[in-house]
């Protein structure tokens, strides 16, 4: 297989990776404004991804340094052509990371509450716009003979686009909804699979229209295959909600995420990213790749490195792997904070 | 206005603010990592309450400053694309490399091996979470190399061809980016840099708590490592400095001639100690100088030969045609004597303080003492800015040296207002997160070291236990021993 080929699998797999991870992480900060009642419970929530959520944003450096690396045109087009979403995206991650680690240092009613918004916010915004930005790359945005974006920003915000942003923000809170019913204990849990069954159902019908859609556009045989593999999951998943499976219907809610990912970059390829103006400007995986020197190069450490490092981010999760509830929460005023 | 909104200085400006942002949280997050791993290994093997003490005390400093560095960190990976496409299109090839393996070898040790360590009090086994400290404090440093090798290739480009096809640069030899000699002394300058603001900050907060004498037990060897720290690493920035600093004179000569404000070639060359400038007319007005002084830093020999700036200018015009090649030599100039000015002053607080609190020595009365060892905290970060303010400003007109000019590097596809938005909102961002930040720390210094429970109870305590009877066993109930 040619490195070009393989540098797109991996750069997909990196954004997969980071969809399945912080899309849950998102889902649950969105949830911390819908599911919880109360500050404890705010708290069960913010604790079941506090380990974690830092690990997952890495998935997302890691996607951009190798776009960087294996594909400099690519990530020259789309970070300067995107650019007001990514600022938003940038404001929100920032506001959101600051959050987890600050919201907790005080006890203080306000302080919490402006967090508590940062968190949410800080979460929807992302979760919204990745989709926003992946149904543009895949529908093709105006980039001229020069490889330069030319559109604007009301060019990226078309009815196609805002659907996959739809898309994205309702999947994601699915997923974050089926991981609190799977990491928590009492009430807490019981609403979070009740909800995540109506947002399940949501994002079926959503998710529905946006991947037809896709396939009639763009797809191909196998875009098609990984289609029917996200409704079947995604399906699955609502029935394993149903029966009480939560370790199941985490899985599959996952799976839901990896298939409808590589569906787009199924589509895509060999583009990475299409051009609506001319065919003959799209960039591709020769056009906007690196050397095959430095590809190799990065072939060599990615295949060295990756296995080491989803061991010891799995071993994590396996730490961090007993469900909390509310009894979990200290009650006492950490030192300092008061 | 015209000039006002051109997309070339926002970008530059925004740059500037963002990375010099950043790094005021990057050297503490390497310095401070690595001391509450030495404190944390201290308790492992002695098991005095103190120094657990410390750890928790300096490692929660630790955690709200490596948010903020955490956070700024991704407007760097992003804003390369976002403003410096052409940049990015040009150098990706070579550039883009280090800051995957960055990202793949560093960040994620990094980011999950602190959850582990924040989350995995009385959760791990000690020994466990010991190591988790270790592997985060590891994974700063790794982070700090490969960066520098991709900003090292932009100051020295090595191990790289340009494609006539694609007009690219193109790695051939990736293991001369890696080690080339630039790198390495940069990386050295870098970290030990790092050490002396950790260092610094611990003598800081440590001489205001003593003022008042609090918890003496905790801050009086706290101060003690924050003063060796400070020396051994104030050295070690001389050092490496010095020999950065003759690896400049092979590399870019412009940048040191500048820095000195030679403009004319000079045998033996002086070290400037003050200068007042004519840039316009390539000559000093006011000059005090030690004679011969600079061509020994420069080559070790006192009668060396230094070219001076107007004459590297006409060099380089003859090489890459009609344009200035000159930095902004004031900015230059300065930076380069602030950055050195607070670097060898926090090692003299150091080397005073070790000898006040000398051991069995009473600690010093007088308030300035104190004082003085507070203010130390901003003269590391002080000097880091300035340093990275000479090293990247004394390279202009140039991005990449003697390759590509900053000017050909910006977005050729973004607007003067869109680049501007971005400026204003990330400057009033990080400007609010500045004060809550400080406020933070501020906050949490006050509050001193906490004090560490005995006994942990197990079961159900306080209101939340629903039958208060039951749970004596019952792991699953218990609280959280570090929670959000």
């Amino acid at each position: 297989m040619e490195l070009t080929t393989v540098w797109f699998i991996l750069i997909a797999v990196l954004w997969i990776g980071y969809f399945f991870l912080e899309g849950f992480d998102f889902g649950v900060g969105i949830l911390t404004k819908v599911l919880a009642r109360n500050e404890t419970e705010r708290r069960v929530l913010i604790n079941t991804i506090g380990p974690v959520w830092d690990g997952n944003e890495v998935w997302l450096l890691t996607a951009g340094g190798a776009t960087f690396a294996a594909f400099p045109e690519w990530y020259a087009t789309l970070f300067s052509g995107f650019y007001l979403p990514l600022l938003l995206i940038l404001v929100a991650l920032i506001l959101r990371g600051v959050a987890f680690e600050y919201r907790a240092k005080r006890n203080d009613d306000a302080w919490k509450r402006n967090w508590e918004q940062a968190i949410f916010w800080g979460s929807l915004v992302p979760a919204f716009l990745w989709g926003v930005a992946f149904a543009n790359i895949v529908r093709g945005v105006k980039i001229d003979s020069q490889k330069e974006y030319v559109g604007n920003l009301f060019d990226l915000l078309n009815p196609y686009a805002l659907l996959g942003g739809l898309v994205t923000l309702v999947l994601f809170t699915f997923h974050g909804a089926v991981f609190v019913g799977l990491k928590t204990v009492g009430d807490i849990r019981v609403r979070a699979n009740a909800l995540a069954f109506k947002l399940g159902l949501a994002t079926a019908v959503l998710a529905l229209v946006f991947l037809v859609w896709t396939q009639a556009d763009t797809g191909n045989g196998k875009s098609l295959a990984a289609m029917i593999v996200a409704v079947a999951a995604l399906v699955a998943a609502l029935g394993a909600n149903r029966v009480g499976r939560e370790g199941w219907a985490f899985v599959l809610s996952g799976v839901t995420i990896v298939a409808a990912v590589a569906m787009l970059f199924l589509t895509l390829f060999p583009n990475v990213m299409p051009s609506s103006i001319d065919s003959a400007y799209n960039l591709t995986t020769t056009n906007a790749a690196s050397s095959p020197y430095t590809l190799k190069i990065m072939t060599c450490v990615a295949v060295i490195m990756t296995p080491v490092v989803l061991c010891y981010q799995g071993w994590t999760y396996w730490v961090f792997r007993k469900r909390i509830g509310t009894k979990n929460i200290p009650t006492t005023v950490p030192h300092g904070a008061g | 206005m015209d000039l006002a909104l051109d997309p070339l200085d926002i970008a530059r400006w925004q740059f500037g603010i963002t990375t010099v942002y950043h790094f005021l949280f990057v050297p503490l997050t390497i310095g401070l990592s690595t001391l509450v791993a030495c404190l944390q290994t201290a308790w492992y093997r002695t098991g005095k309450e103190h120094y657990l003490r410390a750890t928790k005390f300096w490692g929660k400093l630790f955690l709200i400053n490596f948010a903020m560095g955490l956070v700024t960190g991704i407007v760097q990976e992003f804003q390369f694309g976002m403003n410096w496409s052409d940049y990015s299109r040009f150098v990706g090839d070579v550039f883009g490399a280090p800051l995957a393996i960055e990202a793949l070898v560093a960040f994620f040790l990094e980011s999950t091996f602190l959850g582990l360590w924040i989350f995995g009090w009385e959760k791990l086994p000690k020994k466990l979470h010991l190591g988790a400290i270790w592997a985060a404090a590891i994974g700063t440093m790794l982070s700090a190399y490969f960066i520098l090798a991709a900003n090292s290739w932009m100051q020295h480009p090595t191990g790289y061809k340009l494609n006539p096809e694609t007009g690219r640069a193109e790695l051939t030899d990736f293991m001369a980016v890696l080690t080339q000699n630039t790198a390495v002394s940069a990386f050295a300058h870098v970290i030990t840099a790092a050490f002396l603001t950790a260092g610094a900050f611990l003598i800081g907060i440590s001489c205001w708590h003593l003022r008042k004498r609090n918890e003496v037990e905790v801050f009086r060897p706290s101060l003690r490592l924050g003063l060796w720290v400070a020396v051994v690493a104030g050295l070690g920035v001389a050092i490496t400095g010095d020999f950065q600093g003759k690896i400049m004179y092979e590399q870019q000569p412009m940048k040191m001639a500048s820095a000195e404000a030679l403009w004319e070639t000079s045998k033996p060359a002086p070290f400037s100690l003050f200068a007042i400038g004519d840039v316009n007319e390539g000559h000093n007005k006011v000059a005090i100088e030690i004679p011969g002084a600079l061509s020994f830093l420069a080559k070790s020999d006192p009668n060396a030969e230094l070219p001076g700036i107007n004459d590297i200018q006409r060099e380089m015009q003859e090489k890459y045609g009609p344009g200035d090649y000159r930095p902004n030599i004031p900015v230059t100039y300065w930076t380069f004597r602030f950055m050195i000015g607070f670097g060898m002053t926090s090692f003299a607080v150091g080397a005073i303080g070790l000898w006040l609190t000398r051991k069995k020595r009473e600690l010093p009365t007088n308030k300035w003492i104190w004082r003085i060892g507070l203010w130390t905290i901003a003269f590391p970060l002080l000097g880091n800015s300035f340093g990275w303010i000479f090293t990247e400003m004394g390279r202009q007109p140039w991005v990449v040296f003697g390759v590509l000019k900053t000017e050909a590097a910006v977005s050729p596809s973004v607007s003067a207002g869109e680049v501007l938005t971005s400026l204003i909102v990330f400057t009033l961002l990080y400007g609010v997160l500045a004060v809550v930040e400080f406020g933070l720390l501020r906050r949490y210094v006050i509050a001193g070291p906490p004090e560490i429970e005995k006994e942990k109870p197990r079961g159900p305590e306080g209101p939340d236990g629903p039958d208060g009877t039951s749970g004596s066993d019952d792991d699953a109930d218990r609280p959280l021993a570090f929670a959000y």
